[in-house]
């Protein structure tokens, strides 16, 4: 393709051709920070998607672990074994690099699936609230005031603690990361349910909707084949900030202990269990995972800075 | 005016009682209290005296008004986990808390309006960019995270402070205070920094960009023609209009410290209320947890209704919008 074809003659581009020309993949081209950000995320999100793969053992099969194995510092061989692990291995002999690997699964799992809960019931609320108006409209937006008066991570805890003492105790672990999942959704979704609110009274006053309405499509198809189109770009740029957000609430919940249980480790679990090693000199066990945990927030975050300047020019 | 305030308390009014809503249902929809402070051998006599002793046994209605009543006069009840008075168990561990967080906050405020406004004076200078860059950093760092590496830099590596607790504490009346012993303040080094970090890079961007906005107004321009020395400048004619909004995001974060001073009571082992809230999360402890949410709740509450009419006070624009 030419730099300038002759619209008359042009082919309809596929799908992936219009994506390179996009403003937004030029903008990506020209950014260093985005261009090292995507390389950074998309390297710990694939190993943690194919960490069964990549991991050398796999941390939660009890047959392969060898208690002999505890203790040894990265890159060193074991005295006992002569075994030698890239990231050194935790108390009891589970390689620190497979647990990294296997606890960003849960990270990225728990925070992926409570930005999604937290997007669809944030956009839920925020198209029926400005739709709509009158007393939902009061309702929703009281509610969201109302937890607003709170950090979201004093809520998420709340939330744990409270679904923690519905369910059965011998379910605990089981539920942890629904539990988890639940309580940082519902603890950001007032952010989308705003925004997506004040977008929805501008894009209501437009003639397309008036159109709409006159064909005879329902309020519900309205807003989700009409309206929701037209107003996700801001929503985008808020669940790819929430995303880091998350993850880091979610690493601090379970470093406190009221989130993912030792059975299924994520970052902050293992941040945990780290920590008891810090003053016996094991420091590879915390600092990897800290280190992992970081980069893989820090990635996401600037990702999502990024992004809101290129959508959105005038924010700079 | 009046009509503002009153809206205004009457909303905080509605908070309360829908937090109060949600701490009442907490003690009568979660899990079995008797469950939990029994273990497993237990007879049925056991379980309906303590059913009868923790009044367990009257009906939901009567329960919740004498939630309400017993609320307003600060008495929770007994903790489940500790079998004493949650009133009694907040009093002993309030002091922890707010001496960390009135040491934070001084941190934050101090260390904050210094940096903010060294950075914006010297807006290019090598030491400035430095710190800016390094408060970005300080951002995006979860607290826990901070506070393992003070405790690894300062008590692991160094050696030169406490990792964990209060050291020794002097009692003075019911209340116990770490700033009169040695050990004491020592202890207090750590977590203080740990927990206003984020508060003090928060208010020193903000100072800074308020000062960066103030300094390019006329009247500074005219200050320096009538050849006022910078620091007048500086500190007398630009900082004191900075301080307006400064002083509102002071007066949110103090709230937001007390409540992120759970994390930093867990990383260094606190004594405080946080790490009194985290223990009764993990142990399903809900009289300790109602009342850490009633108190939580009412001071948020209070410290956004202060904030709020200090604005109206302030911003004259606002009072008009409410009417």
């Amino acid at each position: 393709m030419t730099e300038h074809p002759n619209p008359t003659t042009e082919v309809v581009p596929s799908r992936m051709r219009r994506a390179l020309d996009s403003d937004l993949f030029y903008a990506f081209k020209r950014s260093p920070v985005a261009i090292v950000s995507a390389v950074v995320a998309a390297v710990l999100i694939l190993s943690a998607v194919f960490a069964p793969l990549i991991a050398p053992t796999n941390p939660f099969d009890p047959a392969s672990l060898n208690l002999m194995n505890g203790f040894t510092a990265p890159m060193a061989p074991n005295a006992f074994t002569g075994d030698t692990f890239l990231l050194g291995t935790d108390d009891q002999g589970r390689d620190v690099f497979s647990t990294i690997l296997y606890g960003m699964r849960i990270s990225l799992f728990v925070g992926i699936a409570a930005v999604l809960f937290a997007v669809v019931l944030g956009i839920f609320l925020g198209l029926v609230a400005g739709y709509f108006g009158g007393w939902a409209d009061s309702l929703i937006m009281r509610a969201a005031d109302v937890q607003l008066t709170f950090p979201s991570i004093l809520v998420a805890m709340l939330i744990f603690g409270i679904a923690k003492g519905i369910t059965p105790i011998e379910n605990h672990d089981q539920m942890a990361i629904w539990v988890l999942i639940l309580a940082i959704g519902l603890s950001d979704w007032v952010q989308f349910a705003r925004v997506v609110r004040g977008a929805t009274l501008v894009e209501k006053g437009k003639d397309y909707v008036s159109a709409a309405r006159l064909i005879g499509r329902r309020p519900y198809a309205i807003m989700l084949r009409h309206i929701l189109p037209n107003i996700l770009s801001p929503v985008l740029v808020i669940a790819t900030i929430s995303l880091a957000l998350a993850i880091i609430a979610e690493a601090t919940l379970s470093f406190l202990g009221v989130g993912a249980p030792a059975t299924q480790p994520s970052l902050g679990t293992l941040i945990r269990v780290g920590q008891g090693f810090l003053f016996s000199g094991e420091w590879w066990i915390l600092f990897f995972p800290a280190c992992t945990l970081l980069a893989l927030a820090l990635s996401v975050n600037m990702l999502g800075d990024w992004l809101r300047d290129a959508l959105n020019p005038r924010l700079k | 005016m009046l009509p503002f305030i009153l809206k205004r308390i009457f909303q905080s009014l509605l908070v309360l009682i829908i937090t109060g809503a949600i701490a009442f249902s907490m003690f009568t929809f979660v899990g079995d209290p008797v469950d939990n402070m029994l273990g497993q051998e237990r007879t049925m006599q056991d379980v309906e005296r303590l059913r009868a002793q923790l009044g367990l046994d009257k009906p939901i209605p009567v329960q919740y008004v004498k939630f309400l009543g017993e609320a307003v006069q600060g008495n929770f009840g007994v903790s489940y986990r500790q079998g004493r008075e949650v009133s009694e168990i907040i009093m002993e561990r309030a002091p922890a808390t707010l001496e960390l967080a009135a040491l934070s906050a001084l941190f934050a405020i101090v260390g904050g309006i210094a940096l903010g406004v060294f950075t914006a004076i010297r807006r290019d200078g090598f030491v400035a960019n430095l710190i800016m860059s390094a408060s970005l950093i300080g951002v995006s760092l979860p607290t826990f995270l901070i506070g393992i590496l003070l405790i690894y830099l300062f008590s692991v590596e160094l050696g030169w402070l406490p990792s964990f607790g209060r050291g020794e504490v002097v009692q003075v009346g019911w209340w116990s205070t770490g700033f009169l012993t040695e050990s004491g303040l020592r202890a207090l080094i750590l977590p203080s920094i740990t927990l206003g970090l984020y508060q003090m890079t928060l208010i020193m961007r903000l100072v800074r960009s308020e000062m960066l906005e103030v300094l390019r107004q006329d009247y500074i321009r005219f200050a320096r023609a009538r050849g006022l020395s910078d620091r007048v400048i500086n500190f007398r004619h630009a900082l004191k209009n900075t301080m307006v909004p400064v002083i509102t995001v002071i007066g949110l974060q103090l709230g937001a410290i007390i409540a992120f001073a759970i994390i930093t009571e867990t990383v260094f082992q606190w004594p405080g209320l946080g790490l009194l809230f985290i223990n009764a999360i993990q142990f399903v402890d809900i009289p300790v947890m109602a009342a850490y949410l009633m108190m939580i709740s009412v001071m948020f509450v209070v410290i956004n209704l202060l904030v709020d009419i200090l604005y109206a006070f302030i911003d004259p624009r606002l009072r008009v919008a409410a009417k």
